[in-house]
């Protein structure tokens, strides 16, 4: 590697990181301080539990090529594995891993049988297992309190603290899970397994052709992806402390699917921005009521028609493009001409 | 001892005989073309040899490292590719969304030296095995002449360049044998020139066994030394070209009854 490219990391890295703590920064001293109400923080930790949700997704269904529909039904093994073992008395961290590793298990086993066959199986298989799950959950009334739901899930607070400094705790935590996740996805995608993975997507029988076993590749990924969807729900039910079966169904499975359609299948960052993004317009489109159930589908609607490759498609944000000299003096140069300045450049 | 040894390869698909007792022997570093008129079975050949259809009877047999061989009936694509033989083909098939670089990359992926939690975790593993890929790609692309695209994505690239970017992902994964489905097809005089140099080159400096098919006669007749014609998935003839250009029965395939002088 030459020392160009070398200090060229180097400077995307301490962008990145300042960039990421100042953010944090700000966002704790708005939620630590109660600037930012307990509702506010709790969108924003609602968003940041779907960005790893949504992440898993693209790497299968956006990077691979795989459709999946199914993810809220991983997500509820890891919440209710998370809450069974956490009310059984075990640490946050280990109950949290140990229903995620459950859920990458079922994965699996799910993956072994339908990745062999060439085809949207997955889908309908992934589709069908989420509702089997839902329907098991709400059966195993002693384990799980059936419909009606799980109550009192010890969450992540300090009994002396103050109720915006525990709210603050909560997102800070799930705010370290999301950061993790983004970096591992990321750091798989730019490795020569990444190179692998999306060569799947492109054209599975050059890729076969070329020497990447492509149901290893799909069969791994899809158990990563399964794992980060439990990690996720482990996070949702410390956050909400309450869990019931219908937060799970097929429907939240199509939100994270439209998470990752609205911010570009293929896309890191817009995969993060859609997250945000859409979690919260659906909060802020309460005030219509019912009718928001009308402006969101027509929001999409809107999307598909203009955008058809998503916010983002497969490009990416960089960070280092905002914050280089290069782009600075492009577009004060642009603006000085009376042009308009490019953002996205 | 030839580096592919195939005998009596057959498959049917349906009622229809698609290949029928093919035969062939590569002398290691040889340079053989199977040519033959329209749907005589060539690239049905090479589905078969690369696995991506499975044989109803015959043997394939490829050399090992240890001077052994290995049968090929029935391994997966992957294997046979990672075994030492990989191929391009006819209606391109790159990765179009990856760049010019990274479409090599991935044919040198397998056999690397980290796993995907290395990966994540980016273990000092990960940035040596980067360099040698990224060098060994370089070197290929340079071969191919491809260095200064390097960084554009492969749909971009024009048709004939398109078709060197397919030789140079299959010689990323270091193959013994390479196959080329009719390299020169869709390119014109000038550039199918340049791909015979460029064929002679990869065979004596790589040092690659190469069967080809090709339908462009100037190219297979100036660069192969054998020839091996194929009519209704059946072998009419094997030899020299010298041998094949004068032979009654390839030509009756290709032109029809009445035989005419040599071609």
């Amino acid at each position: 590697m030459n020392k160009q490219t070398k200090s060229k990391l180097l400077h995307a890295f301490w962008v990145q990181t300042i960039f990421i703590v100042v953010v944090y920064s700000v966002l704790s001293v708005l939620i630590g301080t109660g600037i930012f109400s307990k509702y506010t923080a709790s969108i924003l930790t609602t968003s940041s539990i779907y960005v790893i949700v949504a992440l898993g997704l693209n790497l299968m269904t956006g990077m691979t090529g795989q459709l999946v529909l199914g993810h809220a039904g991983f997500m509820s093994i890891g919440a209710y594995g998370t809450a069974i073992l956490l009310k059984a008395g075990l640490p946050m961290l280990l109950s949290m891993l140990l229903s995620a590793s459950l859920a990458g298990l079922v994965g699996l086993l799910i993956g072994i049988p339908t990745l062999r066959l060439r085809g949207d199986y997955l889908a309908i298989v992934t589709l069908g297992f989420g509702e089997i799950i839902r329907v098991v959950i709400m059966n195993l009334e002693k384990l799980t309190g059936g419909a009606a739901g799980l109550m009192n899930i010890p969450g992540l607070s300090i009994k002396t603290a103050s109720t915006e400094i525990n709210t603050l705790l909560t997102f800070l935590w799930v705010s370290i899970f999301m950061i993790l996740s983004i970096l591992a996805v990321v750091h798989l995608l730019i490795s020569s397994h990444g190179r692998a993975i999306l060569s799947v997507r492109d054209d599975e029988i050059a890729s076969e052709a070329m020497g990447i076993n492509i149901f290893y590749t799909k069969l791994y990924v899809f158990v990563f992806s399964t794992f980060l969807a439990g990690i996720a729900g482990g996070l949702f039910a410390t956050h909400y402390r309450y869990l019931n079966p219908d937060m799970f169904n097929y429907l939240k499975s199509v939100d994270f699917l439209i998470i990752v359609v609205f911010g570009g299948m293929g896309s890191i960052t817009g995969t993060v921005a859609a997250s945000f993004v859409l979690t919260i317009l659906q909060e802020q489109l309460r005030f219509m009521k019912d009718y928001r159930l009308v402006i969101y589908p027509i929001l999409l609607i809107m999307m598909m028609i203009f955008r058809p490759q998503g916010m983002l498609g497969t490009k990416e944000l960089r960070l280092t493009r905002v914050f280089s000299r290069k782009w600075w003096r492009k577009n004060l140069a642009r603006l000085k001409k009376g042009g308009r300045g490019n953002a996205s450049a | 001892m030839p580096v592919l040894d195939v005998k009596d390869l057959s498959v049917t698909f349906g009622g229809l005989k698609a290949v029928n007792q093919f035969s062939l022997d590569m002398p290691k570093g040889g340079l053989i073309g199977l040519i033959g008129p329209n749907g005589a079975g060539k690239t049905t050949v090479f589905n078969l040899l690369t696995g991506v259809y499975k044989p109803n009877s015959g043997t394939m047999e490829l050399e090992a490292e240890n001077g052994q061989t290995v049968s090929l009936i029935g391994s997966e694509p992957w294997k046979i590719a990672r075994l030492g033989m990989t191929r391009t083909f006819q209606n391109i098939r790159l990765f179009k969304r990856m760049t010019v670089l990274d479409n090599v990359k991935v044919s040198i992926h397998p056999g690397v030296k980290y796993n995907p939690f290395q990966a994540m975790l980016r273990l000092p593993v990960y940035r040596r095995e980067e360099e040698r890929i990224d060098q060994q790609a370089m070197e290929l692309l340079e071969l191919l002449g491809l260095q200064d695209k390097a960084e554009e994505m492969a749909a971009s690239l024009p048709y004939g360049e398109q078709r060197k970017l397919e030789i140079a992902r299959a010689l990323g994964a270091r193959p013994k044998i390479l196959l080329l489905d009719e390299p020169a097809a869709g390119m014109n005089p000038q550039e199918t020139k340049e791909l015979t140099s460029l064929i002679r080159t990869i065979r004596d400096k790589l040092d690659i066994t190469i069967l080809l098919i090709e339908h462009d006669m100037s190219l297979v007749m100036s660069i192969c030394e054998r020839l091996l014609v194929l009519d209704y998935g059946t072998l009419i003839a094997d030899g020299s070209p010298e041998e094949i250009r004068t032979n009654p029965q390839v030509i009756k395939a290709y032109l029809g009854e009445e035989v005419g002088g040599s071609c």
